[in-house]
């Protein structure tokens, strides 16, 4: 039986073009760009020179206190630059540019393609290399995994579920990576099992991903405690709250935690990274990336070294059509629209999509109707034409009887209003407003 | 170029104006019935009850308001056809222009337009008339299948004005009354597929429901309000004919008499005077039924479709505000 989340919910057209297409490699670029932020904190402290000579995996610049992640490179090279670039979005990031030369490794990485299956006995060890490899949540959050693995004094963890459900459209990166590197994402799974202290895990795959379900369920007999739940597609499914209510059936509370449910939500990505960190010694410095879209000749999975731009991956794609209207970084629903398509991916980016201006155009605002498919739609039980109401007239004191701060950002209003409302905006404005508010009381 | 815009980047295909056009759709079986039975008494009454909604939005928008007309979303259409199936055939077409300027005008534009009005504008526009024409507007002429002209329409009573007339008890008077009444009562298939007396677009509930099936087919609206509204019709008046066994009580002639069906299914689901949550829904469809019950059984009309979902209407700001949706990760019940 397929599981599914209680409230809300959309269902967009899915457009999965790229889940048939095998991971490959897009070569390597002339000069790659290495953000030395890509995670939720502090920005990693910056440890080269320009003129240093650096090899894969060398470590570029070091994790800022415990909320923060080091920075590794991705390429074997010369540095070239360390100043402030201009990144996805249109600002200014501190980066670290390298000319690429040759490909030499560090000498610590094992290149081979064997699995590992000893997982070492010392946890103390596993965390120290999650946290040397600069791991962070690759589903999008990009919070630093360590701190996601340790549990908190006076918590218990009892449940961990690998997200395998990639619910934006388009997107298919977690999709093939579980195809293809099924066993690496289950041994991952028993390392965190072996961190947590618990003997189970649950890998939630949606129904729309029919071969990467048929690979791990085969693959999960050989590993005691490791199960697949298949999840009704539905957006967003994905969403950490949703799937924990869709695998377990218990509601993290408002404003608290997945960890005070007894639950740990880790990307499949993020779980194979963990993998290859603690069993192959390899830091994180490449993902996979879909490049798809309505807007492009042909859609691909790149293992992608960290600091590509992005226009030297959408080259590999063929032609772009003349309808194209925006370069989202990131999936349709919560993606980001990108404002210089030469900007590097990062550990965080999950799909670059080319999309026509039939799909992606905004329509006008037009009024709201009062239809209650906002409310319908909402995952969270919110009322989103109320918050859009509220927002609008600065009543922030209604913001807060409307539970705005639960929002989780996921669109699924903003898509479904017939009315062409903005009301993702609103919402995040809302959030914005109501933050400032309570930290200036 | 590119262009650069906030999450999310893609949008659902659905939008006012397809939804619009959905429910004009889903109206067309109606209509189809009405001409089919009332001839061009119907088309006229249809014709210029949308001609003169339309007219009245667009100028309400382009000379009072001097801003772009919003006849393009449709919904100038739906209250027009509405107005008219709230209407008997060979309405008077100067009558019918006064209702939709109440509709459209008072009820709809007044309040600020689409989106903001508290009423149904065209059962304001109905009640008006109602109230202001109560002879015409309850001149009923007789159904006559496929006869188009139908200039010789002889007129009767509907089935519910019958039951109102018959609800005179304990005196000898009513009981010779009351079998003539009862063999002028249509049959249930009569009233079932239209070939009834009563407004153009509510007599027949096989046209009505016809159009329910394909709202929910294209998710325009949900099953809530329509399912609630007629059941509790059914449940209430069920109740009485149990405990009475009088025929004025029959469940099954309420939900094929009147406007019910009409109503639950095309006035009730209104978005704009209705609730938002689907338990805000459900209430609101119990008060519009229990509503319609007593104004037809005790009220001083024999109809209470219109004053049900009008006073209802009035209550959907509260009812918002207390069957608001359950927050994700609050009290959970
Ligand atoms: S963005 Fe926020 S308000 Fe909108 S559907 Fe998602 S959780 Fe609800
Ligand atoms: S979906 Fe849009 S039109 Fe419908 S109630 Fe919500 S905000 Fe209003």
């Amino acid at each position: 039986m397929t599981k599914t989340f209680p409230i809300g919910g959309i269902h967009p057209d899915k457009h999965k073009i790229a889940g048939d297409i095998a991971i490959s490699s897009p070569g390597l670029p002339e000069i790659v760009y290495i953000p030395i932020k890509q995670h939720i904190g502090a920005p990693a402290k910056i440890m080269v020179n320009k003129g240093d000579k650096v090899k894969v995996g060398s470590l570029l610049a070091a994790a800022d206190g415990v909320v923060s992640a080091p920075i590794h490179s991705s390429v074997s090279g010369e540095v070239i630059k360390v100043e402030d670039i201009i990144g996805e979005f249109g600002y200014y990031e501190p980066m670290i540019a390298i000319k690429v030369e040759g490909d030499v490794w560090e000498d610590c990485i094992d290149r081979s393609d064997e699995i590992v299956r000893e997982i070492p006995d010392d946890c103390e060890e596993i965390i120290a290399k999650i946290r040397s490899a600069g791991i962070v949540g690759m589903g999008g959050a990009g919070y630093p995994t360590p701190i996601k693995t340790t549990i908190p004094e006076g918590k218990k963890v009892d449940c961990l579920i690998l997200n395998g459900i990639e619910c934006e459209p388009f997107l298919a990166a977690d999709d093939r990576l579980m195809q293809e590197k099924g066993e690496q994402i289950i041994i991952g799974a028993k390392i965190l099992n072996k961190l947590l202290g618990i003997q189970k895990a649950i890998i939630a795959i949606d129904e729309n991903k029919p071969k990467a379900i048929e690979i791990i369920t085969k693959l999960t007999k050989r590993y005691v405690g490791v199960n697949v739940r298949v999840c009704e597609s539905k957006y967003p499914q994905g969403g950490e709250k949703q799937l924990i209510a869709a695998i377990t059936g218990r509601e993290v509370p408002s404003g608290k935690l997945p960890i005070d449910v007894g639950c740990i939500v880790q990307n499949v990505g993020t779980v194979f990274a963990i993998y290859e960190a603690v069993m192959k010694n390899k830091p994180l410095f490449e993902r996979v990336v879909t490049i798809s879209g309505d807007s492009i000749e042909k859609s691909a999975n790149f293992m992608t070294r960290v600091g590509t731009p992005a226009s030297f991956l959408i080259e590999k794609c063929g032609q772009i059509s003349d309808n194209l209207g925006q370069i989202v970084f990131g999936g349709p629903m919560m993606g980001t629209s990108a404002v210089n398509p030469d900007a590097p991916i990062t550990k965080l980016t999950s799909g670059i999509l080319l999309l026509s201006c039939a799909l992606s155009d905004k329509q006008p605002e037009t009024p709201c109707i009062r239809c209650g498919k906002c409310l319908d739609a909402c995952p969270m039980g919110l009322q989103p034409n109320a918050i859009a109401r509220a927002v609008r007239s600065h009543n922030l004191d209604a913001l807060q009887e409307l539970h705005v701060l639960d929002c989780i950002e996921c669109g699924s209003c903003a898509y479904t209003c017939p009315a062409r409302l903005p009301l993702l905006d609103c919402c995040k404005l809302a959030k914005m407003e109501l933050r400032q508010h309570q930290t200036k009381k | 170029m590119l262009k650069i815009s906030s999450a999310p980047h893609m949008s659902s295909p659905i939008n006012t104006s397809t939804i619009m056009r959905d429910v004009i759709i889903a109206l067309v079986p109606a209509a189809i019935v009405s001409i089919l039975f009332f001839g061009l008494g119907a088309l006229t009454v249809i014709i210029s009850s949308v001609a003169a909604c339309m007219l009245c939005e667009y100028a309400i928008c382009r000379w009072l308001l001097h801003k772009k007309s919003t006849l393009r979303d449709y919904s100038a259409v739906v209250t027009g056809l509405l107005l008219a199936y709230n209407l008997p055939a060979w309405f008077p077409i100067w009558m019918i222009l006064v209702g939709a300027f109440v509709a459209i005008g008072i009820s709809k534009m007044a309040f600020g337009g689409l989106g903001k009005n508290i009423f149904n504008p065209a059962l304001i526009g109905r009640v008006f008339l109602f109230v202001s024409f109560p002879l015409q507007m309850t001149t009923w002429p007789k159904p006559k299948f496929l006869d188009f002209l139908y200039t010789d329409a002889q007129t009767g009573a509907t089935t519910l004005g019958i039951i109102k007339h018959i609800d005179v008890k304990n005196s000898t008077e009513a009981l010779t009354q009351y079998s003539t009444s009862i063999s002028e009562l249509p049959s249930y298939g009569q009233m079932f597929i239209g070939y009834t007396g009563g407004c153009i677009g509510e007599v027949s509930a096989l046209a009505l429901l016809l159009g329910f099936g394909y709202l929910l087919w294209r998710k325009v609206i949900s099953w809530h309000i329509p399912f609630y509204y007629i059941a509790t019709v059914f449940i209430f008046t069920s109740i009485l004919w149990l405990t009475t066994k009088s025929p004025i009580y029959d469940p099954i002639m309420h939900l094929l008499s009147g406007g019910l069906m009409l109503g639950a299914i095309f006035m009730a689901t209104d978005y704009v005077t209705s609730p938002m949550s689907t338990n805000g829904k459900i209430i609101f469809a119990i008060g519009c039924g229990l509503l319609t019950v007593i104004i037809r059984l005790y009220g001083a009309y024999p109809e209470g479709v219109s004053f049900a979902i009008l006073i209802m209407n009035a209550f959907v700001p509260l009812i918002d505000r207390f069957a608001a949706p359950r927050v994700f990760g609050t009290g959970r019940k």
